[in-house]
């Protein structure tokens, strides 16, 4: 009993921790590329954590707090993505008579044909175009449950990436498909122009860093609300929840809209940061990928999805390819380490469920439970009701 | 199961027969359901009059549980309608029945597991809450407010269940059993309802908790006002408690009335013990 107690005290103290925890960290981390040459590989990498970090958050919404497992959650990244190369650069050229749209665009960007919005509307149509997106994808999984949601999620994700691929309405190649939409205007805001992109990257990853920032606020602010205990709820028992008065579809339907709205905007972010807008990166690993950085954390947990995609992010762009990658030729092997990527990501998950199947910072409800071997009481229970 | 255990001496007074549907808080008409070839409740008609506590018994199978989804808005009726306050809410989404007053627990505790004793609660008030997506992300004091009364009415509800102070913020998989009841209960209050649908909510308990219940749902009626349909097992809450029994086998209704009438009903003996000879 005792230990239950220290536990509750310990969650009572978490709020406050979590906050003071966030306040050093995102500090530290503000001030850190100053102190780093301006185009830096690791300033690079970092911000592709990042970047990835509110993807992962996304999608932490829909499948950790609502249980909805979505396998197609590259689909968003796409539509993010294609907000900013439609919408800043001159893909549409001929718009308006050759001399284009310019809303708030930057000096450089002022002076081209085609759409040219400012990036911070950029986000906006990013998030727009992916919650509608997100609701669309939603509606055929509302009569479905566990391994059926993953399905469809997974088609449609597909779908999309067909689309990037192929797409064309009258002859029209609406997305380019592999010839890509670029350049997409660089990143121009007001207190970052003195951080010219072309020298560096220090701009890219302060907005990046405080993208991350505005999805932890709005993740944890959503998950002590009356929408995330609908979302658990949910997750935890359907039944029980729509007779408590939740409905089903329209809370749904919020955690697919509030999820996809994060993998806009983080795609919007990605899309001017490579400068291009490729059919290529819409790939179904893609959507495994986040999904890892999810679980490796532990599902349902905000802090753990964000050390997941940490982790599996520089696993991917720094310790495969910058520092690990001479191990088989020092073997006297030849191939390149990149190539086993998705094999090491899944000998790492098979080692994480193995050996701490809670992820690396579970969520408080779901740690609580294993540490208190509650679950074999579950059991007891359902038998005697 | 015995139909004859000792009579109540506190036995209530007979009610104005149920049946009659005029001026009722739920009514269901002619409610059929059937699944594929399986009628499992056929033509029945029951009416629940406000502030009052009545009963549905009968063997097990006899239809009793798929009787109470399709009034809680799980099941569509095949056949039939059911009336809400002289609203038909026949078929309707089973949030839409709860939000219009009709709360329930169910036969299998099914609380939330990994939430808490008040989040459980909490999660009771959602259709009285208003917080959107939006409100909930600025946190405006509208919805701070809210969300601070939510809690406090929460924690006020599962003080009324009984519920000890210090299991307030335990998960509710750690309660005792007799705990996630009176959570279960609570969370059902919780959504300020008119009438309120237990589902055999003394499985499990012996006889001083059953005792404790059948004097709580007493309060609840009287305290209150709510109108409670029970369906329970034991004969000795049944009895003690209701003030008009229905009894439903093999999905239609075979006998109703008062506790005196039913249990004197040769029909219901019969269903319950087998026929004699």
């Amino acid at each position: 009993m005792s230990a239950i107690n220290s536990n509750l005290e310990s969650f009572r103290n978490w709020k406050h921790a979590n906050l003071a925890i966030a306040v050093v960290l995102i500090g530290a981390l503000a001030i850190f590329p100053l102190f780093k040459p301006p185009l830096d590989g690791f300033i690079d990498d970092c911000v592709l954590a990042l970047a990835y970090v509110v993807m992962a958050l996304g999608l932490n919404i829909v499948v950790g707090f609502a249980g909805l497992l979505d396998l197609g959650f590259v689909a968003f990244y796409a539509f993010g993505s294609y907000a900013a190369g439609w919408f800043a650069s001159d893909f549409f050229s001929s718009i308006n008579g050759e001399k284009g749209i310019h809303i708030g665009a930057g000096t450089f960007a002022s002076t081209l044909p085609g759409i040219h919005l400012n990036f911070l509307l950029v986000l906006v149509a990013a998030v727009i175009i992916t919650s509608i997106a997100g609701m669309i994808i939603g509606l055929p999984t509302l009569r479905l449950r566990g391994d059926y949601i993953a399905i469809v999620t997974l088609a449609f994700g597909e779908i999309i990436g067909r689309f990037a691929v192929n797409g064309q309405i009258g002859g029209f190649k609406y997305t380019n498909g592999r010839q890509a939409i670029s350049p997409v205007d660089a990143l121009d805001l007001p207190l970052l122009k003195e951080f010219d992109s072309a020298f560096s990257i220090r701009g890219y990853y302060w907005v990046a860093l405080t993208m991350v920032a505005f999805s932890l606020f709005v993740n944890f602010r959503l998950r002590d609300s009356r929408l995330g205990r609908a979302w658990i709820a949910i997750r935890e028992d359907e039944v029980a929840a729509v007779s408590m008065g939740i409905p089903l579809v329209k809370t749904k339907l919020m955690a697919y809209a509030a999820g996809a709205a994060f993998g806009g905007l983080s795609g919007a972010f990605l899309g001017t940061y490579f400068n291009s807008v490729n059919a290529n990166q819409f790939q179904f690993a893609f959507s495994i990928f986040i999904l890892s950085m999810v679980i490796l954390g532990g599902l349902g947990s905000i802090w753990g999805t964000v050390l997941g995609a940490i982790t599996l992010s520089f696993i991917n762009s720094y310790f495969i390819p910058d520092v690990f990658n001479g191990i088989p030729g020092s073997l006297g092997l030849d191939f390149d380490l990149t190539q086993l990527s998705f094999g090491i990501f899944g000998f790492l998950l098979v080692m994480v469920m193995i050996l701490r199947p809670e992820g690396l910072l579970p969520e408080k409800r779901r740690r609580l439970e294993l540490k208190e071997g509650i679950g074999a009481d579950e059991a007891i229970v359902e038998v005697r009701a | 199961m015995s139909t004859s255990g000792s009579i109540d001496p506190g036995a209530p007074e007979v009610a104005e027969l149920a049946t009659e549907v005029e001026g009722a808080l739920l009514s269901a008409e002619n409610v059929s359901k059937i699944f594929g070839g399986l009628v499992a409740v056929n033509d029945v008609t029951v009416a629940i009059p406000r502030k009052k506590i009545v009963s549905i018994i009968g063997p097990n199978g006899a239809g009793k549980t798929t009787f109470f989804n399709m009034l809680t808005g799980l099941y569509k009726p095949s056949r039939g309608k059911i009336v809400l306050d002289g609203a038909d809410i026949t078929g309707h989404r089973p949030d839409k029945i709860m939000a219009g007053g009709v709360a329930r627990t169910f036969q299998n505790i099914r609380l939330f597991s990994t939430m808490t004793a008040v989040e459980n609660v909490m999660v009771g008030q959602h259709a009285r809450m208003r917080a959107g997506l939006i409100g909930s992300i600025l946190r405006p004091p509208r919805v701070g407010r809210e969300e601070r009364g939510t809690r406090e009415k929460a924690r006020d509800m599962l003080g009324f269940v009984g519920l000890e102070t210090k299991t307030f913020d335990e998960l509710a998989i750690n309660l005792s059993y007799g705990d996630q009841r009176r959570v279960e209960i609570a969370r059902a209050l919780a959504s300020e309802p008119r009438l309120l649908l237990l589902d055999e909510p003394t499985a499990g308990m012996n006889p001083q908790e059953s005792e404790v219940l059948t004097t709580f749902m007493k309060r609840l009626r009287d305290e209150l006002d709510l109108s409670i349909l029970l369906i329970e097992h034991d004969m000795k809450v049944v009895m003690g408690v209701s003030e008009h029994i229905t009894v439903l086998d093999h999905g239609e209704k075979i006998a109703e009335g008062d506790p005196a009438t039913v249990r004197a009903n040769p029909r219901v003996i019969e269903a319950y013990l087998g026929k004699q000879g």
